[in-house]
């Protein structure tokens, strides 16, 4: 595809050789310039405008955002499961160099569960009913691979033992409403990891479950993906989710990546004043009974998106030059900010 | 009632006292104990935070307290008065010093009703003053909570997450209530607006003089804005103290292993691992666990868990829990230490 702007694309290459840069030199995945609309009776309505980030192999990245920043279509359009009637999509998803929008629908399914692998934020409703959680697990992988039945069972069996299920030749032959909300959710990462993929996306996997569980199911998900080598994409708003699980930290606003940067140093030093606000605002780490930080305003609507930055009219930082588009900075290696006063400014982080 | 309020005195502006709630299962063959004994009192104009993990009786608790829901044993009392011995129109007129805010602000909003008809609402039903002075008092409130007077007359759909909170905030102001039970009110909005809604709360609470019982699974919400903390756990309070106690000092495992749950926003090299990662899940309130109900995953479990319930027992000052073995100096050591250290 054409590059519509080029700094964007040089800007992705610059980022590649800092932070997604896998053993073998080259990314598992390499997002160029993805820009989603959908269309609407009134046009198309943008959603996402130039997404542009990489992973290397094994590597563990927290796509982060307030609601309707666009990190979940962002996953979804990965693996081109959005309407097709509806979503229009441009741009390029490299996969281990094969560009996945431009796959038949064919060899797309052939992808998706057996290369990237996705879970989901409602475990319940992302189970059929009918079936016991066995058949489902073996399906995803007697789909992708020529096995008996029984090879298929046993592998469930296999799967539904590594992610800590107890009693798995029981757990098996259960209906997905014997399960509680965490096994459920365990029951998800058996089946997306049964055929070995290369990427897992996790959008949201423990918004639903309670904190005890959520503490279990972040620790199943780092050490299998530090055990089996897969990489991870974990789509969250929890930024102490992304500070326990993942290595680098990509931050989403207003359908845009605005910061690109590893975990530790975004956490100590934003360099996105909205990165700054998110993780000021956390009360955590705020003083008692003192006054809240937050971010004045609202996010725009994807119909009224204002020109040049964002995060403009929200922005305690705003000066003259913000009325310009803003691309993608480089601050220092492996550390990208959407903002062209990132350089010259200071911003509190999680630690002052 | 002479005997009633001669107890006030020291009862505190909402006493719950040996609390029960039993619902009969969907088939009706069990009974779910969503509540099954609760004791303590919250004091006038302080903020109390209750927290727990789902199916640890919260909500019913909230419910409970504002007469949604009756007690199946025990008692409520409001101020000394026990609301479900008054007739129905004591009742009606009773219940506005009691009011909730519950966790979705699209749901507690009809769409068809425009904001301003929602705010009125409360006031027409108890038929204060007329339409017009109404319609004022519902404007100078939704301008209290940081709302545009052209939003009166806007539909909920017109508004965002944080802006629909804030109307079901100001309608509940109208009333001007003592108590406010918020149940989740900021779980469903964005982290960047929480801080703004909270900080709400708080400028409402010094103005109006409010009491708030603050119900929440969310550990930093729970401990930026209470004075007290009970911690609940399949329909038992496991430990009640001052806020900062209970956050830094905890005396329940319970308790200690759900703080260290907390994921935490830091870099790795300030991030002390001390996490306690609890095994499996809460149990059925069917049939929950005899003697202790946390000690299918207590990390401290010990045999006479099992046999005996454990006593609800002042350790500290202040500061109530709900286990054989904790000391002033906190909980017990888990099992896996003591066995390492010896």
């Amino acid at each position: 595809m054409a590059t519509i702007s080029a700094p964007e694309h040089v800007r992705s290459n610059a980022l590649q050789n800092a932070a997604g840069l896998g053993v073998a030199g080259q990314p598992l995945l390499d997002v160029r310039n993805l820009s989603l609309s959908f269309a609407t009776a009134g046009g198309a309505l943008p959603v996402t405008r130039n997404v542009s980030f990489s992973i290397a192999p094994g590597e563990r990245v927290g796509l982060v955002g307030e609601s309707g920043c666009g990190k979940t279509v962002t996953g979804l359009s990965l693996l081109r499961l959005l309407p097709t009637h509806s979503a229009r999509i441009e741009g390029d998803v490299l996969f281990d160099g094969t560009d996945l929008l431009k796959l038949s629908p064919r060899r797309m399914r052939a992808v998706r569960g057996r290369d990237i692998a996705m879970i989901f934020q409602e475990p319940m409703s992302a189970l059929d009913p009918v079936f016991t959680v066995g058949d489902q697990i073996s399906e995803a992988y007697r789909i992708h691979f020529p096995a008996s039945k029984a090879e298929g069972r046993e592998r469930a069996i296999a799967a539904l033992r590594e992610v800590g299920i107890p009693a798995p030749e029981r757990r098996c032959d259960e209906y997905p409403h014997q399960l509680s909300g965490g096994m459920r959710q365990r029951v998800m990462i058996a089946m997306a990891l049964i055929c070995k993929p290369k990427l897992l996306i996790a959008d949201e996997p423990t918004t639903a479950l309670d904190v005890t569980v959520q503490a279990q199911i972040t620790d199943l998900l780092r050490s299998l993906s530090e055990r089996t080598g897969t990489a991870l994409i974990f789509i969250t708003h929890d930024l102490g989710v992304v500070a326990e699980t993942c290595t680098r930290m990509i931050t989403m606003y207003a359908g845009e990546v605005v910061e690109d940067a590893p975990v530790d140093d975004v956490l100590t030093r934003p360099r996105h004043p909205y990165t700054s606000g998110l993780l000021r605002s956390l009360p955590g780490l705020s003083k008692r009974r003192g006054v809240l930080a937050s971010i004045p305003g609202r996010v725009p609507s994807p119909q009224a998106m204002p020109a040049g930055c964002r995060f403009r009219s929200r922005c305690t930082h705003a000066a003259p030059g913000c009325e310009a588009d803003q691309r993608m900075i480089e601050i220092e290696p492996g550390h990208a900010a959407r903002c062209w006063r990132a350089p010259e400014l200071a911003l509190a982080g999680a630690v002052n | 009632m002479t005997a009633a309020r001669h107890d006030a005195a020291d009862a505190g502006i909402l006493a719950v006292r040996d609390l029960r709630i039993l619902f009969p299962s969907r088939d009706g063959r069990d009974t779910v104990k969503a509540i099954d004994g609760m004791d303590f009192e919250v004091k006038v104009g302080e903020t109390f935070g209750v927290i727990g993990e789902s199916g640890s009786g919260k909500t019913t608790l909230g419910r409970a307290l504002v007469s949604l829901l009756r007690p199946t044993y025990g008692q409520i009392l409001h101020d000394g008065t026990d609301p479900a011995t008054l007739g129905s129109r004591a009742f009606r007129q009773h219940r506005r010093d009691y009011q909730i805010i519950f966790q979705d602000p699209n749901a507690a909003l009809n769409p068809r009703m425009t904001i301003i008809d929602s705010v009125v609402e409360p006031l027409e039903i108890l038929r204060e003053g007329d339409a017009a002075s109404r319609r004022r008092r519902g404007i100078e409130m939704l301008e209290r909570v940081g709302l545009a007077a052209e939003a009166a007359d806007r539909y909920p759909h017109q508004l965002s997450g944080g802006q629909k909170q804030r109307v079901n905030i100001a309608r509940v102001l109208t009333l001007r209530p003592k108590v406010i039970v918020c149940d989740e009110v900021v779980a469903a909005l964005d982290v960047s607006i929480r801080g703004d809604v909270l900080n709400l709360f708080a400028d409402l609470q010094r103005e109006f003089g409010l009491t708030y019982v603050f119900i929440t699974h969310d550990i930093s919400v729970v401990s930026h804005i209470s004075d007290r903390i009970a911690v609940t756990y399949l329909g038992k309070l496991m430990e009640l103290g001052p806020a900062e106690d209970v956050v830094e000092r905890p005396l329940h495992p319970y308790t200690r292993a759900l703080l260290s749950s907390e994921p935490i926003p830091l870099p790795s090299h300030l991030r002390v691992d001390r996490r306690i990662i609890l095994e499996g899940e809460i149990p059925s309130p069917v049939s929950p666990p005899s003697g202790c109900r946390f000690r299918t995953r207590c990390p401290s479990v010990q045999p006479r868990c099992a046999e005996d319930v454990p006593a609800w027992r002042e350790v500290r000052p202040g500061h109530l829990v709900a286990c054989h073995f904790a000391t002033a100096e906190g909980p017990p050591a888990d099992n896996q230490q003591a066995r390492s250290a010896s």
